[in-house]
């Protein structure tokens, strides 16, 4: 590595908000809701209790989202880049998936919930991606 | 450590490291032509081809991340920066068109087939075993999305800057290796259930 490059402070050493760990925790709460949900298949879940587990997925990416609002200096070009291309695929896989669930005849309240777990996990990805990519980029 | 130590360490130049396209695109148009086939097979209730995209989808995602867990990567984990570095180069955009497609391929079939089996029926006695299934798959879902694939996106980019950051790129490897020695332990439980589930 040139002298240069020594003199430049690691991104690594970055403190930022926990974005990866609040989104693995949505993450965690789509996996549940959508294992409650296929487990019944091609019963109805209660619904109460998969709406629940939405509300909180859907909570923990706003306040990713908000958190990721206020960082200063971060490369916002990059996360828009990587978020863009990664939310292109990840909708092929969430149409595939969905696809699946209106094939298999899966209907109203539960291809509703269904459908929005589908597109919490669609945006869901893109930023982590976007995130630990953006946040190793010099502004 | 002296300076003759470290710089075996330092990641080589730009000139020296194989070119790097962050997604091979001369892979899509196979990556296309597999989810195609997947839902061909799905629209059609083709066994044939949805016992085909599940078992070799399946195979190919377990022995994959055994392999990668297990071998490939504690000799990733001793390897110099450089080495690593080269290796990453060639080894991460393949994995990063390969895994998902496998993935997709995998579940969506398997899916079809536990319907159609009527494994999905909650009177159905093996019934537990394919909520095992999700529930090992919904671990390896988050492990894979959350940390294995963004580190190994982000670790494409360092590899593309005219000098790459070395603690990056042994951060994100780390991770990495990790993650993907998780995800093979989580192969196991699979092999477990799914021959449980055709015995």
């Amino acid at each position: 590595m040139s002298a240069h490059a020594d003199s430049i402070p690691s991104l690594v050493d970055r403190r930022l908000p926990p974005i990866t760990e609040i989104g693995a925790a949505s993450m965690i709460a789509i996996a549940v809701g959508l294992i409650y949900n296929a487990a019944y298949l091609p019963k109805h879940a209660q619904t109460a209790v998969a709406v629940a587990i939405l509300v909180v997925a859907a909570a923990l990416q706003l306040a990713n989202a908000l958190l990721l609002s206020r960082i200063e200096d971060f490369a916002w070009f990059r996360f828009k880049q990587v978020a863009a291309w990664s939310l292109l695929a990840y909708a092929v896989i969430a149409g595939m998936i969905e696809y699946a669930f209106v094939y298999d005849h899966t209907r109203g309240t539960q291809l509703v919930i269904l459908t929005l777990m589908l597109l919490l996990f669609m945006l869901n990805v893109p930023v982590l991606i976007a995130f630990t990519v953006a946040r190793y980029q010099r502004v | 450590m002296s300076a003759v130590a470290q710089a075996p360490q330092a990641p080589p130049a730009a000139a020296d490291r194989p070119q790097l396209q962050v997604v091979p695109l001369k892979g899509l148009p196979i990556v296309a032509l597999v989810l195609l086939g997947v839902v061909v097979a799905i629209a059609r209730d083709a066994r044939w081809g949805l016992v085909f995209c599940h078992v070799v989808g399946g195979g190919l995602w377990t022995a994959i991340d055994l392999f990668v867990g297990f071998v490939v990567g504690p000799i990733i984990g001793r390897m110099s920066i450089p080495a690593r570095i080269e290796f990453s180069t060639r080894f991460m955009p393949k994995m990063l068109l390969l895994m998902p497609t496998i993935v997709t391929m995998t579940l969506a079939a398997g899916f079809q087939l536990a319907r159609q089996d009527g494994f999905l029926d909650t009177s159905n006695p093996k019934h537990a075993w394919v909520v095992a299934s999700f529930c090992v798959v919904g671990v390896m879902a988050v492990i894979a999305l959350a940390y294995l694939e963004p580190a190994n996106v982000a670790v494409l980019f360092e590899l593309k800057k005219p000098q790459p950051d070395g603690r990056v790129i042994e951060k994100l490897m780390k991770r990495f290796v990790y993650t993907a020695g998780i995800t093979g332990v989580m192969q196991v439980a699979t092999l477990i259930i799914m021959t449980k589930l055709v015995s």
